[in-house]
């Protein structure tokens, strides 16, 4: 099947501007923190009048992004590895077992995630703060609470996409661990554990891109100490002058980890997410 | 391998006895499993190694396992899902105002008041709500087509193997990628008046501008600025799922319409399009509730606090409850717009299913 003439221009013209379109924003994030300050205080310019690294010397000391960093560190990694081993076994009983309440359990739990955050919001707060006067149990402004939160936002998605992955592993290999006296347990560990690393894989990265990237809960359940990076951002904006180099510096040291991973991962996300979603 | 293992005897035993009924296919099935296996578990015990408390204990587990595997999950969504719903309804029907936020057991109940309150087009917040919900009702419409539309194209004209496609699909994911507020913050950078991009090129490269430099955002251009926004974070998605969908046309499908003499456009239309109908249906569903509940994109690119332009409804909800501290009112609104969306739901998927069916 041959390309057409009119074919190629269009499909030229079309990926020029998509292109375009996203390249605009990195290339601006990537170019001015690379800017003296008062590169950016000025007019807009393509290039800097000077590279300099100054903005990515700067930028920890103008707000503690340090603590932000760290705090998003401890918060997303906890988050992802707990919500990945609970969508794990969830997953499992979905997949390979019928039982009473099961399609209940599906559907209740995906329709969780198409509901408007700021439903959750108000009570969840009130929720936590109360539970802290009350029941002594400190989740509000820490980051226990946050990585409760997020592992549960970050749940369903999991299960969903973990269910239809070993959906797509043969029931025969599970038999044949059976027939060699392996107890369910044995069989999830050994047979569909190995088998499912892609889609294992692929949700521990959206799951951590789930709490890296959260703002809503971030902005009312933090505190100074347990602040993360999607609210301590934008303090650099609450500074006396906005320093736009160093607000760009650091969007990208905290992009770059993410990015790359999802980026390198990219194939086996697609997989999980086809695996899940297409059937 | 295994031999001695309390385990291995037994399974092959009752797949073995099962058999007749329990399909030896799906052996995992574990609740029908037991069930059948209690009334002849006395003849088999005998013949069994491991002592009675030890088949008990094992027949529980297997018997409960699927609900003890569902149960961290399970208690999770309820409790920081479900559990805030019910409040979040309860507190819809009390006028909870900063008064009585210390103490909820002062806060009178008032019914529906709260809604009548908040749903009065006539009053003032009334009105707001009502602006906000209009607001978001085009942005969303805007941004979901044109990101569809984006991710559409892009995936068609990345079917055909060229230099520097893995490296151009590579580039379109990283929006989707970047976290939320760094995207947001750098187009907050662009849109600035005087330092940012966007007005660089238009009023002193193109000359398009007469006058004034514009604001992005406040005023009126603050819409455009956001839809913007959310088409460049959102349409990466669309791109992802529709070649998910698009792997699965075979094709033969095109080389035959190209047989046929079908052209381009006829060939999207006669081979992609229906054979994308399933992925879609769920694509511009889920597009529709993102898009309709964002909050991060308002609220990181004003920076807390929307203008009236660009003020939507979860933005709205947001600053209405914890500007005047009135959770009830904001319950109520959160409560009346999860119903709306529920209904939304219910209608299209109602409607799409049954277009799939009588095709």
């Amino acid at each position: 099947m041959r390309e057409g003439r009119g074919e190629r221009i269009a499909r030229w013209i079309v990926l020029t501007f998509l292109a375009a379109f996203v390249l605009t924003p990195l290339y601006v994030m990537v170019s001015s923190a690379l800017k003296p300050l008062q590169d950016v205080q000025d007019y807009f310019t393509w290039f800097p009048s000077t590279l300099t690294f100054q903005a990515f010397v700067d930028m920890w000391s103008t707000v503690p992004l340090g603590n932000y960093l760290l705090n998003s560190v401890i918060v997303a990694s906890v988050a992802a590895v707990f919500s990945v081993v609970i969508a794990v076994f969830a997953a499992f009983a979905i997949s390979r077992y019928r039982f009473r309440g099961r399609s209940v359990f599906s559907v209740a739990v995906l329709s969780t995630q198409m509901f408007p955050g700021i439903l959750f919001l108000l009570p969840l707060f009130l929720i936590y703060v109360n539970l802290g006067t009350a029941g002594g149990v400190d989740l509000y402004q820490t980051r226990l609470g946050l990585v409760i939160t997020y592992l549960t936002f970050s749940l369903p998605f999991s299960i969903w996409m973990l269910a239809g992955y070993f959906d797509s592993i043969p029931r025969g290999l599970d038999e044949a661990a059976q027939v060699d006296g392996a107890g369910s347990m044995r069989t999830l560990f050994t047979v569909i554990l190995p088998t499912a690393v892609p889609g294992i894989v692929a949700v521990t990265v959206y799951a951590f891109m789930t709490a890296w990237g959260e703002v809503l809960f971030a902005s009312i359940m933090t505190d100074q100490d347990s602040r993360t990076l999607a609210v301590g951002l934008q303090a650099y904006s609450t500074q006396f002058q906005v320093y736009w180099n160093q607000v760009m510096a650091a969007s990208l040291v905290v992009s770059v980890p993410v990015v790359a991973g999802f980026l390198a991962l990219q194939r086996y996300f697609v997989a999980g997410l086809t695996a899940g979603a297409v059937k | 391998m295994t031999a001695g293992h309390p385990q291995r005897r037994v399974t092959p035993m009752q797949s073995a006895r099962g058999s007749a009924t329990v399909p030896v296919r799906r052996p995992m099935h574990a609740a029908p499993d037991v069930r059948q296996h209690r009334g002849s578990a006395p003849n088999a015990a005998p013949r069994r190694a491991s002592t009675p408390a030890q088949r008990r204990r094992r027949r529980l587990r297997s018997k409960y396992l699927p609900y003890m595997l569902v149960l961290p999950a399970a208690f999770l969504e309820i409790a920081i899902h479900v559990v805030p719903m019910l409040v979040g309804v309860w507190m819809s029907l009390l006028e909870l105002t900063q008064f009585h936020i210390q103490d909820w057991s002062t806060a009178p109940f008032v019914g529906f008041g709260n809604y009548s309150a908040t749903l009065d087009v006539n009053s003032e917040t009334g009105k707001a709500l009502l602006h906000s919900f209009g607001i978001t009702v085009l942005y969303t419409t805007l941004s979901v087509a044109i990101s569809w539309l984006f991710g559409l194209s892009a995936a068609v004209f990345l079917q055909r193997p060229f230099r520097g496609r893995a490296l151009l699909r590579t580039l379109f994911l990283t929006p989707y990628a970047l976290p939320v507020y760094a995207a947001v913050i750098t187009w907050g950078f662009l849109f600035q008046r005087d330092t940012g991009l966007v007005n660089h090129v238009l009023v002193d490269q193109l000359g398009l501008v007469d006058g004034e430099r514009p604001f992005w955002l406040i005023g009126e251009n603050s819409f455009w600025a956001l839809l913007v926004v959310s088409v460049w974070r959102t349409w990466p998605f669309a791109l992802l799922c529709i070649t998910a969908g698009l792997q699965n046309v075979p094709t033969e499908m095109y080389e035959a319409a190209a047989i046929d003499g079908a052209g381009f456009w006829r060939r999207i239309t006669s081979v992609t399009l229906p054979s994308l109908r399933p992925i879609n249906q769920v694509l511009l569903l889920v597009l529709f509730l993102w898009t309709f509940n964002d909050f991060n994109t308002p609220y990181v690119l004003f920076g807390g606090s929307a203008p009236p332009e660009a003020d939507l409804i979860s933005i709205h909800i947001y600053n209405s409850s914890f500007s005047t501290w009135d959770f009830g009112t904001g319950s109520a609104m959160s409560v009346a717009l999860l119903l709306f969306l529920l209904l939304v739901t219910a209608v299209y998927l109602l409607i799409t299913n049954r277009r799939r069916i009588h095709a």
